[in-house]
């Protein structure tokens, strides 16, 4: 069973704020969710089904069901890091194909700002197997990235210069986004002297650290066909999960690999058909192996697609993140997924803001990495297309 | 052998032997008596075949460097360590394993460089295994 164009993203919101002292991270679901319902033109009676994952207080979609006052039908927790929203459409897609429910409700929200706990706060994780061969070697979030982005300049000959390019390209959009973390313009020279983090990655080849979240809302076709807000159909979703495989891991590959392919499958498209592109970009070189791997270019030669103004709107070889992404703009909760479909969302129906909109923008992918591109990761591609 | 922080591991009867024989600086890891795969990070069966027929058995403690970073300030307890060298190593034995490179001087360290086993020990008897250069060895 396809779910191609068998649901629809009708609401999509994204929290105005950056840092929200004296809330808690319910009420930012809440808020959160009743933003993307009205966006939608429905209210919160109508949701039949709700998904959320780590960032949700307690015992996840059970409890958020109850603060929320929601009467479900389906409900998933699926928990893949950064990108679980984006397998949440997935999933949502799926239950409304099966006819489990009409309208379905994804929630992502966080204070990691306001909280002090910055990234790296994964104490639950602490009975997890891998735990004690791994945790033990001051292993931040930032070293492991580094580790594949080290990697990567071995065998391809990538350069620090090149990954500060996709920051500039992210900060050249952000610039017109009011409501972004990072406003300012940056260079190349501005990203290099940046404070070195963990080798060869500095400051600004890292995300951001907001409070903040979003919510998307998935219905079925005949919902959407009543609501007078322009809805997104779902084209193409695909799914891999790539881990450490016995002590035999590259660093050099996403699951990018093989989520791109299901994805363009399914949708019937290719890489040449995407006007406009979501990237996860936790850090530079998460966009950069993601590219290569989603076929955007040939593996390996991503330091060349992204340079010279190559991921900057509306001209760019494939405009990316004009929201500003993780690196300007927003990284709520640390978890940069639901981002990327929203700001994927505001481009199929040309709302964008006018300085980074694509013209003409019929397909559009957005792609979540969650984990850690050094050891396990989950990698969600959707493939979003324009109502006719 | 190097001044980082060493961990508060918690072990259990599934990997114990791992942590036993670091002890006695030895590298031991479970191989897979049915499809030989070295097995890592130590677990009660074989990831590659599924088989539960694991024999312990000593590794070389030779490898070489597959990617690293040099972490200019670390986190909690690794706040004042910096910098140092946070690599994946390449046992000769085949699995890639998250460790320190230690003993050397971080900007000395690079991809391919060969190394071997350091075990180090805390006061509490607590071993990590980290590696060091060949040459410094």
């Amino acid at each position: 069973m396809s779910i191609h164009g068998k649901a629809f993203i009708a609401g999509a919101y994204e929290h105005p704020l950056r840092t929200i002292p004296n809330k808690t991270v319910q009420q930012v679901h809440g808020e959160v969710a009743a933003g993307a319902l009205a966006d939608a033109g429905l209210s919160f009676s109508d949701v039949d089904a709700y998904f959320c994952a780590g960032d949700a207080p307690g015992f996840g979609a059970l409890s958020m069901a109850e603060y929320l006052g929601l009467q479900l039908t389906h409900i998933d927790n699926t928990e893949t890091g950064g990108s679980s929203y984006l397998l949440h459409v997935q999933h949502a897609a799926e239950a409304i194909a099966a006819g489990h429910c009409h309208v379905a409700l994804i929630t992502l929200a966080g204070l990691p700002r306001s909280s002090g706990t910055g990234i790296g706060g994964a104490g639950r994780f602490g009975s997890a197997p891998e735990v004690p061969f791994e945790n033990f070697f001051g292993l931040s979030i930032v070293a492991g990235y580094a580790m594949a982005a080290r990697r990567h300049m071995y065998e391809f000959g990538t350069t620090s210069a090149q990954l500060a390019e996709i920051k500039v390209a992210a900060a050249s959009h952000a610039q017109h986004n009011p409501n972004a973390f990072l406003q300012n313009m940056v260079t190349v020279e501005e990203v290099l002297q940046s404070k070195m983090v963990a080798d060869p990655l500095h400051m600004l080849d890292c995300c951001v650290v907001t409070d903040g979240g979003g919510a998307l809302v998935v219905v079925s076709p005949e919902v959407a066909r009543k609501l007078s807000r322009q809805s997104v159909p779902i084209l193409g979703t695909g799914f891999a999960v790539k881990h450490v495989n016995n002590g035999r891991i590259d660093l050099t590959h996403t699951g990018a690999v093989v989520s791109g392919p299901r994805a363009f499958a399914e949708a019937g498209l290719a890489p040449s058909d995407i006007r406009y592109a979501s990237i996860y970009d936790s850090f530079t070189i998460t966009v950069l192996t993601t590219l290569e791997d989603l076929g955007f270019c040939e593996k390996g030669k991503g330091g060349e697609f992204v340079s010279n103004g190559g991921l900057q709107a509306p001209f760019g070889k494939l405009p990316f993140n004009t929201d500003g992404g993780g690196l300007c703009n927003n990284h709520p909760s640390n978890r940069g997924g639901i981002t990327k479909v929203i700001e994927a969302v505001r481009q199929l129906r040309n709302e964008a803001h006018p300085a980074v909109q694509v013209p003409n923008c019929q397909f559009a992918l957005a792609h979540g990495t969650g984990g850690n591109l050094a050891t396990r990761m989950g990698s969600a591609t959707l493939i979003l297309g324009q109502e006719v | 052998m190097s001044f980082l922080p060493l961990a508060d591991v918690e072990m259990n009867n599934e990997t114990q032997p791992f942590w036993d024989a670091l002890r006695n600086n030895t590298l031991l890891l479970p191989r897979c008596t049915s499809c030989t795969s070295v097995v890592w990070y130590p677990r009660a069966h074989c990831p590659v075949c599924f088989s539960t027929e694991l024999k312990w058995e000593e590794m070389s403690g030779r490898g070489t460097v597959y990617s690293y970073s040099i972490v200019a300030k670390g986190n909690g307890r690794w706040k004042e360590s910096g910098p140092y060298v946070v690599a994946y190593v390449e046992l000769a034995e085949g699995p890639r394993i998250l460790t320190n490179i230690v003993g050397v001087a971080p900007s000395e360290v690079h991809i391919n460089m060969p190394v071997t086993a350091v075990f180090d020990t805390g006061d509490d008897a607590r071993v990590l295994l980290r590696f060091t250069s060949v040459s410094t060895s």
